[in-house]
């Protein structure tokens, strides 16, 4: 693998008796989503505030493109840290400056461009965090997801080639951290910047990370894929792992992926070699054009909604569900051949469309937005596929995704839906 | 006889150990505290010329003239309320003293030399240090630990030349010009108490003010404010600065307690240092 882009060996970092840090070994590599898991007061705020420069290690070295930071010139240093942008925890917003000021702050100061290219860019940023009707407010006037947009375009203001987040979704309710979470995949994506997260959003943090680092007692636990995570047999799985995960699954309804394999293989075991189950796969076809133009939170309540639905009416007959990724949900149907599920699914399209739509279309943030934007599209993809116990559940899915089809389209304007 | 002897010697032996014991507490204590201070006294003054070197860095000027405003303009209304009065009482205390020997047409003199050299930069640095330095040392106490200072220093903007060189700047060019103005205000107080209401004569009040004030008293009054300005705005910028690192308390707390402790603090160096200086002028 290539040289890692930030690189820790052995860091420790102690404040007075308490040690926070022990011994840390990791290694972040560019171009990477690499999330830092853990639970409250782990240290993972500190950790990524050695990435930084804010705190210095006691013990240890800290390596960024291969090279000791420890023993870099303070030109090389400055020049480092400049590739690099922090989104705080708390924001960190200055109070006694507007929106506007807020994000233009960093290129008036370390910047000789004038003042017309500062407000070009500073007012595409704004627009890009749909911060426009914010411009000229005070961060005190603002709500908890427009500060941390706010926050997000001061960070992406200067073009960093690394962006470090420390809890972006802190505060927020679940539809407004799915936002902030998909808000970043998206800039990620669009402007190539290697974005190192703290987070404990599990699972949602998953569907944008590349690797996820696991502090747990002091220590890197585990360094890899959401997916390896987890197979990973450890005590950090059952007490950390579990206890957000359970509390996700009561703000949102559904199973993380870790629990939707465990029930699933727990179904599966109870099974005869030869019965066979079914996979659903449901996906919100082409989101991005859809959050350019009703935005992060009122598509994320969308698929919220969407969610619930799918849960009431599959969890009924036993279907077990999750979401995989920002705009996908995979139902297990435990009970159901293929035809069987293709019955279920028919059923599920018609109750959608009498009633499901229009509590989504109904949804008032939806139809305030459409008023204002035009008219939107909407088309969800689902695809079947049939599999067996001794299958693995991924290339089920595979199947699944390889079968999708457009069951339902509609329209959304003013007057609104039209299917 | 000889154990005798040798338990007693043990015990004087132990007796001196715990004199010395108990003579080393108030000394360690001591030592303790300057150690503290001189380390304070260290960090500050280094905190100091840093602000000062960063004075001159580019970009800098319109942060100056703001902090101007603030600590300048903004502190307009109440010198003047405090001039005026002081003024008028010194006026009133002065005739009725100096009426008795016959010697009222000195007022003008005693009201002028005593503001310029003595009430005029203490008051207007202490007044200053009340409105504007509990202020400044909140105002960054917020700033640090709600971490719009770690903000700067992720963002590449040095904390000290964004927030604390341009308070410094201002406060230097602030203090002499509020002082005069303190001056001139108390003055003019001096004449509606001795010459409005106690009619002493017009000409004899402003005669004896011109008479009697030298250029001398005027630029050491100043040099003062000046040694006030750089005292106040270093320990009320200090205090912000460094509130999350206080020992006895957290969060908003420290943020008041740095607050009380820079006006505290301010308020005793000025008093301090007028008597220091005055000494080194006189």
């Amino acid at each position: 693998m290539n040289t890692p882009l930030i690189e820790f060996l052995n860091v420790t970092k102690r404040f007075g008796d308490q040690t926070v840090l022990d011994s840390i070994n990791l290694k972040i590599y560019e171009g990477d989503v690499t999330t830092i898991i853990g639970l409250s007061g782990a240290g993972k705020s500190v950790l990524l505030k050695h990435i930084i420069g804010l705190i210095k290690p006691d013990e240890g070295t800290i390596l960024f493109r291969g090279k000791p930071v420890s023993k870099m010139k303070k030109k090389e240093i400055n020049e480092a840290l400049a590739q690099m942008s922090y989104m705080f925890q708390g924001n960190a917003l200055f109070d006694s400056l507007t929106v506007y000021e807020n994000v233009a702050l960093p290129l008036l100061e370390t910047t000789n461009l004038k003042k017309a290219e500062i407000d070009r860019r500073v007012m595409a940023r704004i627009e890009q965090t749909e911060l426009t009707e914010a411009v000229h407010r005070f961060p005190s006037e603002l709500s908890g997801g427009m500060q941390k947009r706010a926050a997000l375009a001061r960070a992406l203001i200067t073009d960093p080639r690394i962006v470090l987040f420390d809890e972006p979704t802190t505060g927020q309710d679940p539809v407004r951290k799915n936002a902030i979470l998909s808000m970043i995949a998206q800039y990620q994506r669009k402007f190539g910047f290697t974005a190192i997260l703290v987070s404990h959003e599990i699972p949602d943090v998953y569907f944008i990370s590349n690797r996820v680092l696991a502090l747990y007692k002091q220590k890197i636990v585990f360094q890899g894929t959401p997916e390896e995570l987890e197979n990973f047999d450890h005590p950090f799985n059952d007490e950390v792992l579990s206890s957000l995960e359970d509390l996700q699954k009561e703000l949102t309804g559904l199973y993380s992926r870790r629990k939707f394999k465990i029930l699933n293989s727990a179904q599966l075991k109870r099974k005869k070699s030869g019965e066979p189950h079914s996979i659903v796969v449901f996906t919100l076809d082409d989101i991005n054009s859809i959050i350019a133009h009703l935005g992060h939170d009122v598509v994320q309540e969308s698929i919220r909604r969407m969610s619930l639905y799918i849960d009431k009416h599959f969890g009924i007959i036993g279907g077990i569900s999750t979401r995989t990724n920002t705009s996908e949900i995979v139902t297990m149907l435990p009970h159901s051949d293929f035809a069987e599920a293709q019955n279920i699914l028919d059923n599920f399209n018609k109750d959608f469309k009498g009633q499901g739509i229009n509590d989504i279309g109904n949804w008032t943030g939806v139809r305030k937005l459409v008023a204002l934007s035009g008219p939107i599209k909407f088309t969800i993809l689902a695809g079947i596929a049939e599999g067996h116990p001794d299958e693995k559940i991924e290339s089920i899915i595979d199947s699944a995704k390889a079968n999708q089809k457009e069951i339902w389209t509609a329209t959304m304007s003013r007057g609104g839906v039209n299917i | 006889m000889a154990l005798t002897a040798n338990s007693q010697t043990s015990l004087e032996g132990e007796a001196k150990r715990r004199l010395g014991i108990l003579l080393s507490i108030p000394l360690s204590a001591v030592g303790r505290v300057t150690i503290h201070w001189v380390n304070i006294l260290g960090s500050a003054t280094v905190f100091l010329i840093l602000a000062l070197l960063k004075t001159f860095r580019p970009k800098q000027l319109s942060k100056v003239v703001h902090q101007i405003y603030y600590i300048g303009a903004r502190s307009t209304t109440i010198i003047m309320l405090v001039s005026v009065f002081t003024g008028m009482v010194l006026g009133l205390q002065s005739y009725h003293a100096l009426v008795s020997f016959g010697a009222q047409g000195a007022v003008g003199t005693l009201v002028s030399l005593s503001l310029i050299r003595e009430l005029g930069p203490v008051l207007t640095a202490i007044m200053i240090t009340a409105r504007a330095g509990s202020a400044t040392t909140a105002e960054i106490g917020i700033q640090r630990i709600s971490e719009q200072i770690d903000a700067l220093q992720t963002m590449r903007i040095d904390p000290i030349r964004h927030l604390i060189s341009p308070r410094i700047s201002a406060a230097i060019i602030s203090f002499p010009i509020l002082t005069t103005f303190f001056n001139l205000i108390g003055m003019v107080g001096g004449y509606i108490s001795s010459v409005a209401l106690l009619g002493l004569n017009t000409g004899v009040y402003f005669h004896s003010i011109q008479a009697n004030v030298d250029m001398q008293d005027i630029t050491d009054g100043l040099i003062k404010t000046i040694v006030f300005a750089v005292i106040v705005a270093t320990v009320c910028c200090y205090h912000g600065y460094f509130a999350h690192m206080r020992k006895d308390s957290h969060g908003a707390k420290a943020v008041g307690l740095a607050t009380t402790s820079a006006v505290v603090i301010s308020c005793v160096l000025i008093l301090v240092s007028d008597y220091v200086v005055t000494s080194l002028l006189i």
